[in-house]
């Protein structure tokens, strides 16, 4: 497994420019891709009225494309060989041609519910690296997110298509495809979002997570899924109360004169789980005398390790989202769907990289050359079709996109019945 | 089409099935004809009582029993419809009761017409108006609140015994003041979180598989979530038909009016560009920034950079006090290229931003800075972020730090935490203002950020001694050359500072520096 990371690991951004050709020629899954943002077409328009966004060379930023079929989105793709891919809303007119409707018409009326999760979001809570930087240690961070968010999208609001997409470097995003999540409202995608943040407060605030008595069900299931890593990943790998600076970054969370005590106690103790031990027990004491709810051991485990979200790109309709399958431009790794029965062994190294699905296309082109011509003649419809499957099965984008096709299979059931509905009503003519 | 229908003539709807309850949900404008007086004392007196409401949900906890009682007065004073016993009774002087209801009703649907125009005047006013209904809902005798209920088709279904038994124990943490005895006394209705999307936010009700089970005692919430969905679609419907009223040249002008009283000063409009030099921001930003301010510009000269909510909330300040657009372009480049940023990534990625601050991109609004409620209200500051109120958003800890080092007198500082402590956010950073400033009584109620930078400056350009006057610095550049040198601008100065503060705030602070360089 680890030495697969090292040949991925290759890509020289400089070679972007000549390998995206063919990524966008030969790799790039447009099928699935259509298949999904039409949504069985359920509605007119659907992917016609999507807004799409191509950042090019150069960080030229072209917002409100769109395209009419999956034939001309594959063309202009093919064309300018964009850098990055961001999806939009779905509105109430080609975006293409916002400009020529009178002005307020042109709204952003649907999309599905997005998350965002960054790594350097919890800069001030990990100790193995900062800002754009990831390493197995953190990752643990994104694993306990996705668990917590995963199961609180699907028991408490009740959604069942969830996308989740590995964002290429630090992060991963959420697409929740179900209908009712499309046509969320502003203030419901915001109550959402907000159900779910828990960690509050900007650089001003040491405390960020406060909790409040009763202790809501829903923090209660996060606590369960925090508490299965906070040893192995907090007090172990981050050794957040083995170091002295980070003993008492966690010291300010706890009241005042239990910190006294627990400073004291510490001088005579190294050990960090015995350290967090006696933190549990000062809270548990502190639980049975005082009348208000004294959590900051929970408090503490979540500040450390609860998913810290990015509020303002769930709220907006309109707010645009990476593609999933778009290149990230500076790791040349693939946002790539995430299979959640794999979560823990998930690792975002492993991820392909763009120069490596282009060699592995090349070197087995060696072994194989029976249709080297074919590709110097302009194949149609079909034949080009299968043969971009044939091409991408031969790489390591294989399994994601093979995963995807079970997502969309998943998503269709919800559209089906739906179609069948519609073509019931259309019968008379 | 849905206007056409609600057009639909009155004598199908008698007047009294309307105003059956003393609190409605607005479905229906009003049809009768009323007099242009009437129409206006309607209006301002609708007015007085959201700005009202917007005040006291600063300074109080919504319905504690001060802000009900401050609120009670305010409805018998202004004459609108309040507490009505379920019987009924006549008033013994004044209106009656149907008088009070109508001129609820009628006086509502004409703010609706002053303030569907923008964006920010719908927030503030269905802000005010759900804060209203919350208070008057509440009031209501319980025997009203069902049939207020049943009345706006906002029925639910309770669930059954069995069901609430086997979640009694999540409906218990999930509801703040039931217990396991109440879960049984009290119906709880099963309801998609849509319609609930306050409770939902607060994670004060459980929710399962996308319904929430409100118990009876947050039913207010439901009213209040189809009452801000309805108003806010209302609101848009109106914006659509208004260029039809603005062409009846006897209301428009009032209805502008209307609309432009509810803020006081709106800070967008720039009186002062160009007064204020690039090199003077750094002492203003000491003397006369609010707090907030002041931290934004402390760390952006630490960090050379902000995020997109400080950047937006400090820009829009400076515009607000006098950058133009070429300054505020300068100053943040020349900021943000210190750091990580070169300058080509500036001109890229930030640059737009800035423009866009000053409407002139996108979708070209002429962006108007934050005011306090904005700061305290919306986008709460997160990881890396370092806007928001700090009377706000900071720890109680920080902000005694804080506040020591910026010299508050330790009595000052426990001053502005009680404040603070009973969430009144504004009023700690007036407090704030009358400890920097020296002054008893500020005399002012502070609500913007803007609104304290100028009232600063009145009084740092007030509290000039009349030496001063006479070693007044003739080098200044972009002052009106007119007055140069003449002994007008003295004469100027030394009078009453609000006269003249706003447009020479510049060349004030520049003396300022002066003199407490002096002093």
């Amino acid at each position: 497994m680890p030495s697969a990371s090292s040949s991925s690991s290759d890509y020289d951004p400089a070679s972007l420019p000549d390998l995206l050709p063919l990524y966008y020629r030969r790799l790039f899954p447009f099928s699935q891709y259509y298949r999904w943002l039409s949504y069985g077409g359920v509605q007119k328009n659907y992917f016609q009225n999507r807004e799409f966004s191509f950042t090019l060379k150069d960080d030229i930023y072209v917002r409100y494309q769109s395209f009419t079929s999956q034939n001309e989105l594959e063309k202009e793709i093919q064309k300018t060989n964009p850098y990055k891919i961001d999806i939009g809303a779905v509105y109430s007119h080609r975006p293409n041609q916002h400009n020529t409707v009178k002005s307020g018409t042109f709204q952003a009326l649907e999309k599905e519910l997005v998350f965002d999760i960054d790594m350097t979001d919890y800069d001030d809570v990990r100790s193995c690296c900062s800002a754009a930087d990831i390493c197995s240690k953190c990752w643990t961070l994104m694993t306990i997110a996705i668990q917590i968010l995963d199961r609180a999208l699907r028991d408490d609001f009740g959604f069942q298509y969830l996308l989740w997409v590995y964002s290429g470097r630090r992060g991963f995003h959420c697409w929740v495809c179900d209908e009712a999540a499309r046509t969320l409202s502003v203030s419901a995608r915001s109550a959402v979002a907000e159900y779910l943040s828990l960690v509050k407060g900007g650089e001003e605030t040491v405390k960020k997570v406060v909790l409040t008595e009763p202790v809501h069900p829903f923090i209660q299931e996060s606590l369960k899924v925090v508490e299965g890593y906070f040893s192995t990943y907090a007090l172990q790998q981050q050794d957040i109360l083995g170091r002295k600076e980070s003993v008492e970054q966690v010291l300010a969370l706890v009241p005042e004169d239990v910190r006294k005590e627990l400073q004291q106690e510490f001088k005579n103790e190294r050990n960090p789980e015995n350290r967090w031990q006696l933190i549990v027990e000062q809270a548990s004491r502190k639980q049975a005398t005082a009348k208000k709810g004294q959590h900051f051991e929970k408090e503490i485990m979540l500040q450390y390790c609860y998913p810290r979200l990015d509020v303002n790109v769930s709220k907006g309709v309109n707010h645009l989202l990476k593609s999933p399958f778009s290149v990230h431009p500076k790791t040349g790794r693939i946002s790539v769907p995430m299979d959640l029965t794999e979560l823990d062994t998930f690792d975002p190294f492993n991820v392909p990289t763009i120069s490596l699905i282009c060699n592995e296309l090349d070197r087995v082109k060696v072994g194989e050359k029976e249709d080297e011509n074919a590709e110097v003649k302009e194949i149609e419809g079909e034949a080009a079709e299968k043969r971009k499957i044939r091409d991408y099965k031969r790489t390591s984008l294989a399994k994601y996109i093979k995963y995807f096709d079970a997502f969309l299979d998943g998503v269709s059931q919800s559209w089906k019945g739906e179609l069948l509905r519609k073509s019931d009503l259309q019968k008379e003519f | 089409m849905e206007f056409s229908s609600r057009r639909r003539k009155f004598a199908t709807t008698p007047q009294m099935e309307l105003y059956g309850l003393p609190l409605q949900f607005y479905g229906q404008p009003p049809l009768e004809n009323i007099s242009l007086a009437e129409f206006e004392t309607f209006a301002v007196e609708r007015l007085k009582l959201l700005k009202t409401v917007e005040n006291l949900g600063v300074s109080y906890v919504k319905l504690s029993e001060q802000y009900i009682k401050k609120l009670d007065f305010e409805f018998k004073n202004l004459n609108f419809p309040y507490r009505v016993d379920a019987d009924d009774r006549k008033p013994q002087c004044g209106p009656s009761e149907y008088e009070k209801r109508r001129k609820d009703h009628i006086s509502h649907f004409i703010l609706r017409l002053a303030y569907c125009q923008t964006e920010d005047l719908r927030r503030w006013f269905i802000q005010q108006e759900v804060d209203l209904l919350r208070y008057r809902f509440n009031d209501l005798h319980p025997k009203l609140k069902l049939e207020f209920l049943h009345k706006n088709n906002l029925e639910y279904d309770a669930i059954s015994i069995e069901e609430k038994q086997v979640l009694q124990d999540k409906l218990i943490d999930s509801s703040y003041g039931v217990s396991g005895i109440t879960v049984e006394d009290q119906d709880f209705y099963k309801v998609p979180f849509q319609d609930a999307l306050d409770l939902v936010r607060t994670r004060k009700v459980y929710l399962k598989a996308g319904y929430v089970y409100i118990p009876h005692q947050d039913v207010v919430t439901i009213v209040l979530n189809d009452f801000r969905t309805r108003l806010s679609k209302a609101l848009a419907l109106t914006a659509r038909s208004l260029p039809a009223v603005h062409s009846d040249e006897r209301l428009q002008p009032l209805l502008t009016h209307l609309s432009h009283s509810y803020l006081g000063q709106d800070y967008s409009i720039q009186k002062n560009v160009g007064k204020i030099s690039l090199e003077q921001i750094d002492s203003l930003s000491g003397k006369s920034f609010p707090l907030c301010m002041r931290q934004l510009h402390q760390s952006l000269r630490e960090n050379h950079h902000l995020r997109h909510g400080g950047r937006m909330q400090y820009g829009l300040f400076l515009k607000g006090i006098g950058l133009s657009l070429e300054q505020a372009l300068q100053f943040w480049r020349s900021e943000f290229t210190r750091g990580k940023v070169d300058a080509d990534k500036f001109d890229k990625a930030y640059a737009y931003n800035i423009r866009h601050m000053f409407g002139k991109e996108g979708k070209r609004t002429d962006y108007t800075p934050y005011s306090c409620m904005k700061v305290i209200l919306s986008n709460p500051p997160s990881q890396g972020d370092h806007h928001g109120c700090p009377f706000r958003h900071s720890d109680s800890e920080l902000l005694k730090q804080k506040l020591q080092f910026y010299k508050v007198s330790p009595s000052g500082i426990s001053q502005i935490m009680d404040l603070v402590k009973g969430m009144h956010y504004q009023l700690a950073c007036q407090k704030y203002f009358e400890l920097t400033h020296n002054v008893e009584d500020a005399n002012f109620s502070l609500n913007h950020p803007n609104q304290y930078f100028v009232e600063s400056q009145k009084i740092l350009g007030g509290g000039k001694d009349a030496k001063r006057e006479m070693v007044d610095t003739p080098q200044r550049s972009q002052g009106n050359s007119a007055f140069k040198n003449s002994p007008a601008p003295r004469e100027k100065a030394a009078a009453p500072a609000n006269t003249n503060a706003s447009q020479d705030s510049a060349e004030m602070s520049e003396d300022l520096d002066s003199y407490f360089e002096e002093v």
